[in-house]
């Protein structure tokens, strides 16, 4: 057994904390009931701090630090919602919408979307960007489900659940720049990759209406963002139903 | 005797949209009787028979992109003759649904080739043909945009459509000479 961690103290936003120092901020921050927006983060994946919306400040540090993968230290003065952080927030979630195709008026994911979500909570009434509408496609090759590219914010949620979860590893992340997209295999077609259990893990992840079962029109996606965080829980605590 | 204050001039348009954010206007239903007691509509699609955009108008809501000749004309006008314009509805904001076809700019002919020949060429039952009625029938602009690429726009009321109580709640602030407070699920958000 290891030793226990020692604790480690700060404030956030004015508000004193204490916690585990092997603690990420985001948990200290969401532990003090306090929100900063995310979307490439879930509880029970590991943290890979990409999409930026969870950008603090920090006292003493040249530049801004994306919670979700930022360690606690002892000492640490954090601020969650500086002026600068809500342009930048807000300039990032105008980003996402212009560099894709996101057409909420008939997207699967209308009204249980979470960049939908968090356009309205850093305030987005409009993109200050012009639309990229860059030329993507639709993998329909899975019986079950379709990958819209058009709508893929590259969160690596679904490459994370199934690599970490679900332990098949189908998703990847290929190409670079403009034309980096989630590719399935060895970039074949869904379909044709066999690894691929058909389990669902990925579309009930995707915080967008990217990943979605083709039975689903337009509104009709219900995600289940949770079951990461159920299923580790349930592995490392042993909570096994009907035992 | 005193003069009752001049009601402020009233304007809406619509532009390349489904007309649902005048839908949704019309779901205003008995709160349209005291928006008419406070404000004079000088131009509207379901509110006014005037064919020409006004000069002086106090406040002009947009509903739908610019996507052809015709709206970026009216789109000017409404700009230069308007001291208010709200950006009204998605496709106003995002160019939403009419922007799909910005898609095919890369292709060959551009987007409004691609559009006019899949429309009226390839889905054609009989008589396939383009429309062509030049000064009646406005031609396509190659990219559609969103109304602030084109003019200044000085609000924006998101929705696909934006609900009636949205709307309500938005001219309530304009008509009491406030700012609009647009945060939160109930002001904002697209589709």
């Amino acid at each position: 057994m290891s030793a226990k961690l020692p604790a480690v103290h700060g404030s956030i936003n004015g508000q004193a904390f204490t916690a585990a120092a092997d603690a990420t901020l985001l948990q200290v921050i969401r532990g003090a009931g306090l929100q900063v927006p995310t979307l490439c983060h879930l509880d029970g994946l590991t943290p890979v701090g990409a999409c930026r919306l969870c950008l603090v400040a920090i006292e003493g540090h040249p530049k801004l630090e994306p919670a979700c993968v930022t360690t606690v230290a002892d000492g640490m003065v954090v601020h969650t919602h500086t002026p600068e952080l809500e342009t930048y927030r807000r300039m990032a979630v105008e980003l996402f919408f212009a560099e894709g195709n996101h057409v909420c008026a008939f997207c699967v994911a209308n009204g249980s979307c979470e960049l939908q979500d968090v356009a309205v909570e850093v305030g987005m009434d409009h993109s200050r960007f012009p639309y990229q509408y860059p030329q993507r496609h639709v993998d329909a090759s899975h019986p079950q489900f379709s990958l819209d590219h058009h709508r893929c914010i590259l969160c690596t949620r679904c490459v994370r659940v199934c690599d970490e979860i679900e332990g098949a590893h189908v998703w990847d992340v290929g190409y670079r720049g403009s034309t980096c997209s989630i590719i399935a295999g060895l970039d074949q077609p869904w379909g044709d990759v066999a690894a691929c259990t058909s389990c669902g893990k990925c579309v009930d992840v995707c915080p967008t209406g990217a990943l979605f079962r083709k039975e689903d029109g337009t509104g009709e996606k219900h995600p289940h963002p949770e079951r990461p965080r159920q299923l580790a829980e349930a592995r490392s605590e042993h909570h096994w139903q009907n035992q | 005797m005193t003069t009752p204050p001049p009601k402020l001039r009233f304007a809406t348009v619509w532009l390349a949209g489904c007309s649902g954010c005048h839908m949704s206007f019309l779901d205003l239903d008995e709160w349209l009787f005291e928006l008419a007691e406070a404000v004079e509509i000088v131009y509207s699609p379901v509110a006014s028979d005037t064919k020409v955009f006004p000069q002086g108008v106090d406040l002009c809501l947009v509903e739908g992109a610019v996507a052809n000749a015709d709206n970026l004309e009216l789109a000017l006008q409404l700009r230069a003759r308007s001291k208010v314009v709200v950006s009204f509805g998605d496709c106003a904001v995002t160019a939403n649904v009419p922007g799909l076809r910005n898609l095919w700019a890369g292709v060959d002919g551009g987007s409004r080739q691609s559009v006019l020949d899949r429309g009226y060429l390839e889905l054609a039952d009989t008589g396939a043909q383009h429309p062509h009625a030049p000064g009646i029938v406005p031609e396509l602009l190659e990219r559609v945009l969103p109304l602030h690429e084109v003019i200044p726009v000085d609000h924006y009321l998101p929705g696909c459509p934006p609900s009636a109580e949205r709307i309500r709640t938005f001219l309530e602030h304009l008509l009491r000479g406030e700012e609009p407070a647009m945060e939160g699920p109930a002001m904002l958000g697209f589709g």
